[in-house]
């Protein structure tokens, strides 16, 4: 431990942890800004400047590490008046037109000026950006907004490693971004939304349809479909005062109800039925490489479009290990618009279903041209957990007095191992207690079926599960040992793609998915999403599975009727039709090979 | 600039290709080494004239880096050029002394000469225009460099003769 002063108090921190770090753990709040714990520390913005005696010029506590017998003032004139000229500086280079940012109320840079408080714009002059890119389905970016705390750049290239953005050009004229101006479309954004978790400001969005939504629910001829993911039920009461990881699938359905949605699906039941399938696709591969026949492993999960577009772009000679099947959503969305639309005799071109996804890059997923039937998209609008939230206050529905509601048949029901979809390791989790049980007849061999080796926020996850007793028709597999490993965020998947793409991966099967920590963290969440938030509601994900009285997909009585009124098997016709995409290999950097989008300039 | 990059023929008669071969060639020698890119992006600066997004991108995938942190470094530097040059490049000290004594007229007649915008290149990719900031030559105020040559005390009919030389 280091003892150090601060503002003439004798206080203990632990090595290595910055002024800033040793100060907050112990009661002191320094101001700061574009510091966000865990994530990024590059002192790009100053705020957080403290006098240290002995140093002639104020430091930017967030950098300092602790020394003993340090000496620091938080709170001087000096200190006051330098944090207050910064933070007009930066509030003269921005356009301050709140009333019309999404990010109004909730925006790090109006906090901080509640903490400074100004009585007038002292310091007027030329604006330095000007451009909004609206080119992606997914993100907007508004580059006049942008206050150059570099959050975006540090999560996209040291946490998802995909390095879409940078400083371009320098000093005033700085623009954060893709090369050349170039706009998201048009380069290898994988549409995560992880660099819009971070962005203090309105700067980078994603992109708001609610109007749309509306529009289909206002319209009288419409039949609006909803369906919601798993991960969605667990962080949506955060935008309501409850604390993280509060489980409010109930009073999510009645609020649907309420906002005027006419059928209330869940996109759990597909995940269900994503198990079915990827389950026996995942069987077949493995028969097929045990019986000497051309199989390609590991098979990776593919219900995350942001890691589907990242391997398009990184690793495109490596597509042919992704499952076929569509991503939960679009499967129910494909189904809504065939089995039930049939069910209920209503044309599809009536029916317009709207997925409520943690997530940003499912925004994109949809627009895909192989997610199309028949000419007609299968999900015509994604909305984040936030954008719903934004929906519900907009109809003046008081979330916390709600009801519990519930969803609707046939497309509403599932099992546990469909909850926990919206957390890393859920979907290898959900898989193995089905194919372990198809192949042998008997449950999992974990207490509670808990798979723990792949459950947690570590990069990368491994399991070998060893195959004993199995049933006749399965006797090949007797003493197989699956290897399967599970990782989230891109840089995890690209320390196991390159296994992969030199053929030396270890594995039989491998969940990725785009995000850290899952769909929990997804780009859509509400803001923030920190680690002990991921773990607050990865413990709720967890509660609602163990709570759950059937916690097997294969054991979802409306899947099985599915198959039986409607697909008929497993990988049938019908399912490859419906429930199977495939992938397009793209170029490592696409924004040569397409056509440029010009940026529309304000 | 090491010899053995340096003293490869630069007449400009070389292809398309064998710049671009050249350019991954340069890559590979220096890859690996702490602090390389900025090496490397004036090698391939030289041997290609300029540097546009092809050659960027040639130059991040070899190196295994993104595109978008290679641009960020050219266009930081003002001596990496993402658009094609003149033969000639002239630059007008902008500073306070070269300002006031005329800096800026120089500047508006260039342009007007040459029919082009500062930053921009004649069609015939003979000059490129820039400006610049202090060169600490204030005492020959107002100073103007064509390549590396500075020129003092220009008025506007030493600026024809400069033009006529570099014809
Ligand atoms: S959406 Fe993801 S990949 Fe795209 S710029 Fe943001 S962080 Fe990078
Ligand atoms: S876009 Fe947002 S996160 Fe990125 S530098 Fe600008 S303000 Fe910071
Ligand atoms: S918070 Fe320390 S420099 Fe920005």
């Amino acid at each position: 431990m280091v003892t150090l002063t601060i503002n003439g108090k004798q206080v203990q921190a632990e090595p290595g942890m910055s002024v800033l770090e040793a100060a907050k753990a112990n009661n002191i709040m320094i101001p700061h800004f574009c510091y966000l714990e865990d994530v990024h520390q590059v002192g790009a913005c100053r705020i957080c400047v403290v006098e240290i005696e002995g140093a002639r010029s104020l430091q930017a506590s967030c950098m300092v590490p602790v020394r003993e017998g340090m000496v620091v003032r938080t709170n001087t004139a000096r200190v006051k008046r330098a944090r207050k000229v910064l933070y007009e500086l930066m509030l003269s280079d921005h356009p301050r037109n709140c009333l019309s940012c999404l990010r109004n109320q909730n925006c790090e840079f109006q906090k901080l000026g509640e903490l400074i408080q100004i009585s007038e714009f002292r310091f007027e002059g030329e604006k330095s950006k000007s451009f909004v890119d609206l080119s992606s389905p997914s993100i907007v970016r508004d580059s006049s907004k942008c206050i150059l705390c570099r959050r975006c750049i540090t999560v996209c290239n040291e946490i998802q490693g995909v390095g879409v953005l940078n400083v371009q050009k320098r000093g005033f004229h700085s623009v954060i971004g893709p090369a050349d101006e170039l706009p998201l479309s048009s380069v290898n954004c994988t549409n995560c939304g992880q660099c819009v978790m971070v962005c203090p400001v309105g700067a980078l969005l994603a992109k708001d349809v609610t109007e749309r939504v509306w529009d289909a629910i206002f319209d009288p001829h419409k039949r609006v479909i909803v369906q919601t993911a798993p991960a969605v039920r667990v962080a949506l009461g955060e935008e309501f005062g409850y604390p993280p990881g509060t489980i409010v699938t109930g009073k999510m359905a009645t609020a649907l109800r309420e906002i005027g949605f006419d059928e209330i699906f869940d996109t759990n039941f597909a995940a269900d039925l994503t198990i079915i399938e990827e389950g026996t696709e995942f069987l077949q591969r493995v028969t097929a490489a045990l019986t000497g026949k051309n199989a390609v492993l590991p098979m990776i999960t593919s219900c995350s479009p942001g890691w589907i577009k990242y391997i398009e772009h990184e690793f495109p000679q490596e597509l042919d290990h992704l499952s076929t099947c569509k991503s939960p959503h679009m499967m129910l969305g494909a189904l809504a618009k065939t089995y039930y639309a049939e069910k209920i005799g209503v044309d599809p071109k009536d029916i317009f279903v709207v997925s409520i996804m943690p997530c940003t890059a499912k925004k994109f997923e949809i627009t895909r041209p192989e997610m199309f039937i028949n000419g007609m998209p299968t999900v015509d609008a994604v909305l984040t957990t936030r954008e719903l939230a934004r929906m519900i206050r907009d109809a003046g529905i008081e979330f916390q007095e709600l009801p519990d509601g519930r969803f609707d048949d046939p497309l509403g029901f599932s099992t546990g191992a469909a909850d926990i979809f919206g957390t890393t390791g859920g979907v290898m989790e959900a898989a193995l207690r089905t194919v372990y049980e198809i192949v042998t007849g008997r449950e999992i061999p974990f207490e509670r079926l808990e798979v723990t080796p792949v459950r947690g926020l570590s990069q990368v996850k491994e399991a070998a599960i060893k195959i004993e007793g199995t049933k006749p028709e399965y006797s090949y597999l007797e003493g197989v040992e699956v290897r399967v490993a599970v990782t989230s965020g891109l840089s995890g998947a690209k320390r196991l793609m390159k296994e992969v793409a030199e053929g030396t991966s270890p594995y039989h099967f491998i969940e990725v998915m785009g995000c850290p920590g899952g769909c929990i963290a997804g780009g859509g969440q509400p803001k923030p999403t920190t680690r002990s938030i991921r773990e607050a509601r990865m413990r709720a994900i967890y509660a609602e599975d163990a709570g759950k009285p059937k916690r097997k997909s294969h054991e979802n009585p409306f899947v099985a009727k599915l198959y039986e009124e409607f697909l008929g098997e497993p990988l049938g016709h019908r399912s490859h039709e419906l429930l199977h995409t495939h992938y397009v290999p793209r170029g490592r950097y696409n924004e040569l090979e397409g056509t440029r989008i010009p940026i529309q300039t304000k | 600039m090491d010899a053995k990059h340096a003293a490869q023929c630069q007449c400009g008669e070389e292809s398309e290709e064998e710049k671009l071969a050249r350019i991954a060639q340069v890559v590979d020698d220096f890859k690996g080494q702490e602090g390389s890119l900025i090496q490397i992006l004036h090698l391939a600066q030289a041997i290609y004239g300029y540097l546009p997004l092809h050659v960027q991108q040639l130059i991040a995938e070899r190196l295994d880096i993104p595109l978008s942190e290679v641009y960020g470094v050219t266009t930081f530097y003002s001596f990496f050029s993402t658009k094609p040059r003149g033969e000639y490049t002239i630059r007008v000290c902008l500073g306070t002394a070269c300002y006031v004594r005329g800096g800026a007229e120089i500047v508006k007649r260039l342009s007007q000469q040459l029919g082009v915008e500062v930053g921009g290149t004649t069609a015939d990719r003979k000059f490129t225009l820039e400006v610049m900031r202090c060169i600490g030559a204030c005492g020959l105020a107002p100073a103007v460099t064509v390549n590396d040559t500075v020129m003092r005390q220009v008025n506007p009919d030493k600026l024809n003769r400069i033009l006529e030389m570099c014809s």
